[in-house]
């Protein structure tokens, strides 16, 4: 389990990371959302140990990490942010010296090796020097020493950040793969990598949590949630009719009147009243559904400008 | 034990995964050779001693041992990999020993490779061995002081070339420190008793003696005294900028 309490970090007269508190259990994984500067890596600096704490604690597995930094880091797979590996060493020998590090030696390193190279997919570049490779690869052998002894806590900073999508895609499973018993916390500022990967997202602005729960909960903080979409075969005039309805407190008309976006008032469900409306008046639909509201809409909402 | 050998053979190998090290290393025996035969009249003394040869080295190490240190922890900053190796079950110590040791040996093979020069003095004479053996130990102890300097120094810039500079600078001081280029500038102000301090830190009378064959413990023990002070340094200056 993943303890933080009170967690502050001030470099100077300037509050990075101001009284965080969370638990993370086995399990979980915590998406970490917030605009650029807001704290996220410097927290997970903290938590790995690299960065001393102003003031507040972290426990993790047990242990705190003032007190023993190093059992926290044996348990502990952290990709600092950008995937900063020794170029000049081929992946194999970088691989090598993370294990040896990590206690591995002789078949059983050799073993590790095997697995974790399989698991990103690095067999083509085992003998290139990291520097030679492309953005890519040297984010996946970031994610190859963060795996490499199994840890049971993985904390990962911005893991996705400038692959491209399918690249993105296969880390994003990677990680969905791994998560079933494990504690993840990764970074991202990609909304659709919260609802893809993580069991529970916590958006921190200025330093502080500003919202903690499961994607599906901060989506529900948004003016989107249970919203309706709807799209006609043609263009109609309804916009009246909609704004007429009592579930309803604001109307867009998009694509001159062809699809309406439907804002409930707060707390409302209008689905049935606005396909009551529908049938009534012989509209003929194309799509019609209910929005689950937008990420990116709470997290302008909490974090704004 | 087994992580402190494991830093240090990372760091080792890393000074031959480029050409710097060849390139380090080659100089370092031609400039052996230029200082020993050129200016050190190797033979026109006529003397079956290696003494030119050691008397040059504390100005061959002045540059080319923060050539060696330069990069420990400033290029470690730099690429960003201090982060990934001070979050892996390491101690602050072994990281800071390990680097050092690698620069060491890395100074020690450079050295071991001018003993063409020991066998051509013992071809062409016959050279008090015991002598030579002591030269070189004090020669690899002196080098360790001064990478010492250089790993802190290279803790406290993320620029090699500034952590070069640095180390330049104040292994000069710690070199000079017993002549008058530095006494002067404390006497009349301080102490005899300060001055006398001053002047016994001097790498030069600590490595002048061993160069001759005499192996007083003291120099000994000054060389291991200076490395493990500028060791300590060197991880309470890499704790100080960790937390700023």
């Amino acid at each position: 389990m993943i303890e933080v309490q009170h967690l502050t970090k001030r470099f100077g007269s300037f509050t990075a990371v101001n009284d965080l508190s969370f638990e993370v259990r086995p399990g979980e994984v915590l998406g970490f959302l917030g605009p650029n500067g807001a704290g996220k890596s410097t927290t997970m600096k903290m938590l790995t140990g690299f960065l001393p704490v102003t003031s507040g604690s972290v426990r993790i597995g047990g242990h705190d990490v003032a007190q023993d930094p190093v059992a926290v880091k044996r348990q502990m797979g952290y990709l600092p942010e950008g995937a900063p590996s020794y170029g000049d060493m081929t992946v194999l020998a970088f691989l090598r010296f993370i294990g040896e590090i990590r206690g591995y030696h002789g078949a059983q390193l050799r073993q590790r090796l095997l697995k974790v190279v399989d698991q990103v997919g690095l067999q083509q570049v085992l003998k290139q020097p990291v520097h030679t490779l492309s953005k890519g690869y040297k984010r996946r052998v970031g994610l190859a020493q963060t795996l490499l002894h199994d840890p049971a806590i993985m904390i990962l900073d911005e893991p996705t950040d400038g692959l491209d999508p399918n690249q993105k895609q296969q880390v994003r499973q990677l990680i969905a793969n791994l998560a079933e018993d494990k504690m993840v916390i990764i970074s991202t500022h990609i909304l659709e990598e919260v609802s893809a990967v993580c069991s529970r997202a916590m958006i921190i602005a200025a330093g502080e949590k500003v919202a903690d729960g499961t994607p599906a909960e901060l989506e529900a903080r948004s003016r989107y949630h249970q919203a309706i979409s709807v799209r006609f075969q043609q263009p109609v005039n309804a916009a009246a009719a909609f704004a007429a309805l009592a579930e309803i407190s604001e109307v867009d008309e998009l694509e001159q009147g062809q699809s309406y976006l439907l804002f409930p008032q707060p707390g409302a469900r209008p689905y049935h009243a606005v396909n009551a409306l529908i049938e009534q008046q012989g509209w003929e639909v194309d799509t019609l559904h209910i929005e689950r509201g937008r990420l990116d809409d709470v997290f302008r909402q909490l974090t704004g400008v | 034990m087994n992580t402190l050998f494991t830093i240090c053979k990372r760091e080792f190998s890393a000074y031959f995964s480029t050409p710097v090290a060849y390139v380090f290393i080659l100089i370092f025996l031609v400039m052996s050779g230029v200082f020993t035969f050129y200016l050190g009249n190797f033979y026109q003394r006529g003397q079956a001693d290696l003494l030119p040869f050691f008397n040059f080295h504390p100005w061959l190490y002045l540059f080319f041992m923060p050539a060696v240190a330069m990069g420990l922890w400033s290029q470690e900053r730099q690429l960003g990999t201090i982060e990934l190796l001070m979050t892996l079950p390491v101690t602050l110590w072994q990281a800071v020993l390990g680097k050092f040791l690698a620069a060491w040996f890395f100074a020690g093979l450079a050295l071991l490779l001018t003993i063409p020069l020991w066998i051509t003095v013992n071809y062409l004479g016959t050279p008090d061995n015991g002598v030579i053996l002591a030269s070189y130990l004090g020669s690899w102890l002196m080098a360790g002081a001064f990478i010492a300097v250089g790993s802190c120094m290279s803790a406290l810039s993320r620029n090699q070339i500034v952590a070069f500079i640095l180390t330049v600078v104040v292994c000069f001081v710690l070199m000079l420190s017993g002549f008058p280029l530095v006494l002067d500038v404390f006497r009349g102000w301080a102490g005899e008793g300060l001055l006398d301090l001053i002047a016994s830190l001097s790498f030069l009378t600590h490595f002048e003696a061993l160069s001759r064959g005499v192996v007083d413990i003291r120099d000994l023990l000054y060389f291991v005294l200076v490395i493990v002070v500028w060791l300590v340094a060197t991880t309470q200056v890499l704790t100080v900028k960790k937390s700023v």
